[in-house]
C-alpha cells in the first residue's frame, strides 16, 4: 500500500473507534472498513477525516453520528468532516475485517481483474460463503446495498452477497 | 455572487444526476422484477450521492448561508439546467433503460474528463463517481442488448425508445457561456470534444442489439437554457413538496 495512504490516526483513540461499526454490516468496525482517514486530538478534540465507501452511501451520516456518540460517551468531543479525496477503495479494508465479513455472510472483493471477470459473468471464482463452493454464478450487479452484487451457489443453492471492488 | 460561472457549471453537471435518481426512485417497488428493482434505485442512490457532493459544493460558493437542500430543492423550474432527456417519464421499461444507457454512456465519458479537472472538489467527485457509472452503463447496456435482441415484443419496443429518446442526444454536447468559461480556465470539460466518441460507443451497442441507429435530422434542446418539457412541472413537484410544505425540514 501507498505509505502517503495510511491513515493517521492517533494510537489512544483506537479502542474507541473499534465500538463504531458499519450500521450495514455490524460485525465490521469502521476501522476494519478503512473509511477513517485521519482521528487526531486537537486543542481538546477529536478531529475525525471520514471517507464514503459509496457515494450515496446512507450509512455514512449514521457513522458520523455513531462516531461523535462513542467519544461523547468517553466525555470527548468530536468532529467529523467527511472527505471525498482520495477516493476510498475496497483496499483499505483490513485482512481482518475481510475474514470476518465472509464469516458474516458477504464474499469479500476480489482484486481488480478477478472482480470483473466475476461481475461479467465470464468466470465462476466467487466464493460462496455457506459451502465454500466456486461454482456461483452472478444473479445481479445490484444487490442489497450499492456496495453489494448478489450470486447465487449452484451447489448448495445459497442466494448470498459479493461486495464489489471499488479501485 | 462571486463565482457565478463555476456555480453554474456545477448545477449544469448535478441537476442532470439529480433529475434522473428522481425519475428512477419513482420506479422503487415498481420494477419488473425484484433485481432490477433494487438495481434501478441502486442508480438512483449512486447518482444522489454524486449530486449531494456537488449541492454541497455550490452551496458553498453561493454563500449567505444556503444548504444543499436550498439549492437541490428550492429553486424554481428554470433555475434547472438538466437535458430535457433525464427529465423524460419512465413510460415503460424500455424507456427507462434506453434513456439509461443514452445518458449513462455520456455520464462516463464526462467522469473520465472532469478527474482531470483543474478545480480539486470536481475531481475528486469525478474519482469517486467513475466506478459506480461505469457500474451504470453495464447495467443499462446489457438490457439494452437483451431487450433488442429479445423477442419480436421486446426488440419492437426497444426500437421505438430508443428512436424516442434519439432527438434528445445531440444537447449533451451543447456548451452554456458559463460553461466555456470554465472550459477555458481548464475546470470544465468541453463536452462538443465527447461527441464522436459517444455516438461510436452507441452505434456500436445498438448494432449489437440487432437495433437501427435512428436517422434523426431534428434535435430538441432547451434544458441547459432552463427551458423544459411539460414532464418537468409535475417532477418538480413531486421532488419539492416535503421543502416546500415544511420549510427547512431535517431528516
Ligand atoms: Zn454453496
Amino acid at each position: 500500500m501507498n505509505i502517503d495512504l495510511q491513515p493517521n490516526i492517533d494510537k489512544e483513540l483506537i479502542p474507541i473507534l473499534d465500538e463504531v461499526a458499519d450500521p450495514e454490516i455490524p460485525v465490521l468496525t469502521v476501522l476494519d472498513l478503512g473509511v477513517i482517514r485521519e482521528a487526531i486530538m486537537k486543542d481538546g478534540k477529536v478531529l475525525i477525516k471520514l471517507t464514503p465507501t459509496y457515494s450515496g452511501c446512507p450509512a455514512m451520516d449514521v457513522i458520523g453520528d455513531d462516531l461523535k456518540a462513542a467519544f461523547k460517551k468517553n466525555k470527548m468531543e468530536a468532529e467529523v468532516e467527511l472527505v471525498l479525496s482520495p477516493a476510498w477503495t475496497t483496499d483499505w479494508m483490513s485482512e481482518n475485517g475481510k475474514r470476518k465479513m465472509e464469516e458474516y455472510g458477504i464474499a469479500a472483493p476480489l482484486d481488480e481483474t478477478a472482480d470483473k471477470e466475476a461481475l461479467l459473468g465470464n468466470k465462476r471464482i466467487v466464493k460462496c460463503t455457506n459451502c465454500g463452493s466456486t461454482n456461483t454464478k452472478l444473479v445481479s450487479q445490484f444487490g442489497s446495498t450499492a456496495c453489494k452484487a448478489l450470486f447465487q451457489c449452484e451447489d448448495c443453492q445459497e442466494p448470498f452477497d459479493y461486495f464489489k471492488c471499488l479501485k | 455572487m462571486k463565482n457565478q460561472d463555476l456555480y453554474n457549471y456545477i448545477l449544469g453537471i448535478a441537476d442532470n444526476s439529480l433529475i434522473l435518481g428522481q425519475r428512477l426512485g419513482e420506479l422503487c417497488g415498481h420494477g419488473p422484477n425484484l433485481e432490477t428493482d433494487i438495481a434501478l434505485t441502486n442508480i438512483a442512490l449512486d447518482l444522489f450521492g454524486q449530486t449531494r457532493s456537488y449541492y454541497q459544493y455550490a452551496a458553498r460558493i453561493a454563500g449567505d448561508g444556503k444548504t444543499e437542500d436550498d439549492v437541490a430543492m428550492l429553486r424554481v423550474e428554470r433555475d434547472y439546467k438538466n437535458v430535457l432527456l433525464v427529465e423524460q417519464p419512465n413510460t415503460h421499461f424500455g424507456h427507462v433503460i434506453a434513456r439509461q444507457y443514452l445518458f449513462d454512456v455520456f455520464h462516463l465519458l464526462l467522469m473520465t474528463e472532469l478527474q482531470n479537472s483543474k478545480d480539486e472538489t470536481l475531481a475528486a467527485v469525478a474519482r469517486k463517481g467513475i466506478k459506480e457509472v461505469s457500474y451504470h452503463q453495464r447495467f443499462s447496456g446489457d438490457w439494452l442488448k437483451r431487450l433488442g435482441d429479445g423477442t419480436e415484443e421486446s426488440r419492437t419496443k426497444m426500437q421505438e425508445a430508443i428512436d424516442h429518446f434519439w432527438p434528445y442526444t445531440a444537447e449533451l454536447f451543447d456548451t452554456t457561456e458559463s460553461d466555456q468559461k470554465m472550459i477555458k480556465s481548464g475546470i470544465g470539460v468541453d463536452v462538443s470534444l465527447l461527441k464522436e466518441s459517444y455516438y461510436k460507443e452507441v452505434t456500436e451497442t445498438l448494432e449489437e442489439a440487432t437495433l437501427d441507429v435512428p436517422e434523426n435530422p431534428y434535435f430538441k434542446k432547451g434544458g441547459k437554457q432552463g427551458i423544459h418539457t411539460e414532464h418537468m412541472g409535475f417532477l418538480l413537484t413531486e421532488l419539492q413538496y416535503m421543502q416546500r410544505t415544511y420549510p427547512n425540514m431535517s431528516w
